[in-house]
């Protein structure tokens, strides 16, 4: 089922998610993408204040399809942040050009979870998301890398 | 937890097949890696998904809506001058478009007409997404007035004069309008503006709807209108049962690889529809004579404040229906002078390019593209290709295999 389910992206070109460092390897088309990018989907803030996570609600995701994430924010130890602003961000950047809508949180689903809707990647390649976190501990950023 | 271990595993399985592309390149008649074959294939037809819904439109796929549509689609009496039809500029032998710079209607646009073919794929329509579904789309050039040049109670009275069974038979019945003036709405034209804005609200609430309704059997009509199999489709179709020789020239091939690969082509001319649907600044040159076209970072903001859009009263959409409104980008320096990608389906077969027919020959488009001249206002995407006279000819060649086949491309509407 799982293979399927690939298979199935692959055969469509419908591109899956690249989750983990040193998958990305030499594609023609993906040639310039950096071969050290950090492809964690959870990880601490830049200043370490939380840590945060992003899962998609669509697997494989669809080169443009509106689709929603859940972003998770905790303490460094674990412990959610149930009450957060998040600001979501991002692009291309080897292309220049940011995220073609404008997401945003919509709902807090509890225990640290926030839904993300308006998300969509209307190519394939790097894209980041740079998420602003604004809770109880200051603000923070955290990036992370997607290559579709 | 599963969820995650699940996509690692399906992205192992990927990996696998790419690196086992990369190595066993060794395809009957063209190399193509696995992950290139993937690309491939999915920007052929048979990859385009089913027709998305319009739950912004209760008829969309009502066939007595798209058989009303089709006839108010070929009708020049919704017109200024009685002359002038959709199908006038949308030509349907042409591609349903005309092949000149400028669409002229009753006067001169400042625009090319885009094609219909997949047109209910896409989330915004105009070139600067300054309309949010087909049906709120028909609308804007039946009252500008330099396309038909008419106004919503002409039209509402043409729908009771020669219209009324076809209509309440999709809408139900048309409000009583024998009293309104023959000639009102929110137009250019002071004397139809003002008799527009003398009528009691209740009256133009009236009209708005059966005007919203001539648009919902339009698009009805117009979502039935698909892009036809071309030679690269079957190219396409053939390279997973390895019978693809022939199909394609060498040139051919080598475009389709520079498309791909190289020209970076597909980062915006992807899926089956050749398009992304999004808008981008491509240092496209200024039309001579015309005033400034701040292309999307204009349209954004019409769609957004538009009463037809997918939120507004007229639309039959529920608020979680409207996401690609809701979150539309709005805002940015991104947004000035972008235009939206056109589709690449029969794109060789019908010049002039860009927004407003800018640029006479695929040659020059491709030309363009390849030295990627500075924008005459905010920042084109481009990066110069330095493409070899060779390399643009092959680019050229593959194009024209975009083109509809010449027995599919006869079919009437």
């Amino acid at each position: 089922m799982l293979t399927l389910t690939s298979r199935r992206a692959l055969l469509l070109g419908i591109p899956a998610l690249v989750l983990a460092g040193g998958i990305v390897t030499a594609g023609a088309m993906m040639s310039s993408v950096p071969s050290d990018l950090d492809l964690a989907l959870e990880k601490p803030t830049a200043a370490g204040l939380y840590k945060a996570a992003i899962a998609p609600q669509t697997n494989p995701i669809t080169v443009g399809s509106m689709h929603a994430w859940t972003v998770t924010v905790l303490t460094p130890t674990g412990a959610p942040i149930k009450v957060a602003k998040i600001g979501i961000n991002g692009g291309m950047p080897q292309h220049g050009h940011g995220l073609p809508t404008a997401p945003q949180v919509t709902k807090s689903l509890g225990g640290g979870r926030y839904l993300v809707e308006g998300m969509k990647f209307n190519m394939r390649g790097w894209w980041t998301l740079d998420l602003a976190i604004d809770g109880p501990k200051g603000p923070d950023t955290v990036t992370f890398n997607l290559v579709l | 937890m599963r969820r995650a271990a699940a996509i690692l595993s399906s992205v192992l399985f990927g990996a696998g097949l790419l690196a086992a592309g990369l190595h066993a390149a060794s395809a009957p008649a063209v190399r193509w890696t696995e992950e290139e074959r993937a690309i491939i294939r999915s920007l052929a037809l048979d990859a385009l998904p089913a027709l998305p819904a319009d739950p912004s439109n209760r008829v969309a796929d009502d066939p007595r809506a798209a058989e009303l549509g089709r006839a108010l689609f070929f009708d020049v009496r919704l017109s200024a001058n009685g002359q002038v039809a959709c199908a006038s500029c949308h030509l349907p032998e042409r591609q349903f478009q005309d092949d000149v710079p400028l669409a002229r209607g009753v006067g001169m646009t400042t625009r090319r007409t885009m094609p219909i073919a997949g047109v209910a794929h896409s989330p915004f329509l105009f070139w600067d997404g300054r309309k949010d579904s087909v049906w709120a789309q028909a609308l804007g050039p039946l009252e500008s007035s330099v396309e038909h040049g008419g106004n919503r109670t002409q039209y509402a009275h043409l729908i009771a004069e020669q219209y009324r069974t076809a209509y309440e038979g999709v809408f139900g019945p048309l409000p009583r309008i024998d009293h309104l003036p023959p000639q009102a709405g929110p137009v250019t034209d002071p004397e139809a503006a003002g008799a527009w804005e003398a009528m009691p609200e209740a009256d133009r609430e009236a009209v708005n709807r059966v005007f919203a309704n001539i648009g919902k059997a339009i698009a009805a009509f117009e979502r039935m209108i698909l892009p036809a199999p071309t030679r690269f489709d079957a190219y396409a179709s053939a390279l997973g049962s390895g019978n693809d020789a022939g199909i394609l020239t060498p040139d051919e091939v080598a475009g389709l690889r520079l498309f791909i690969g190289k020209g970076e082509c597909v980062n915006c001319h992807n899926g089956p529809l050749l398009t992304d649907n999004h808008f981008h600044n491509t240092g496209v040159p200024e039309a001579r004579g015309l005033p400034e076209d701040l292309g999307r970072a204009a349209g954004a903001k019409i769609v957004r404040e538009d009463p037809f859009n997918c939120l507004g009263k007229y639309s039959d959409a529920g608020e979680g229906d409207c996401s690609e409104l809701r979150f539309m980008a709005a805002d940015g320096h991104e947004l000035l002078r972008a235009f939206k990608t056109p589709s690449l389906r029969g794109a060789a077969g019908r010049p002039p390019y860009m927004h407003a027919g800018q640029i006479s020959t695929l040659a020059d488009v491709v030309a363009h593209y390849s030295t990627a001249p500075a924008a005459p206002a905010g920042h084109s995407e481009l990066r110069p290709l330095n493409l070899s006279e060779t390399e643009r000819r092959q680019l050229i060649a593959f194009l024209a295999t975009l083109n509809p086949n010449t027995s599919e491309g006869r079919k009437s509407f």
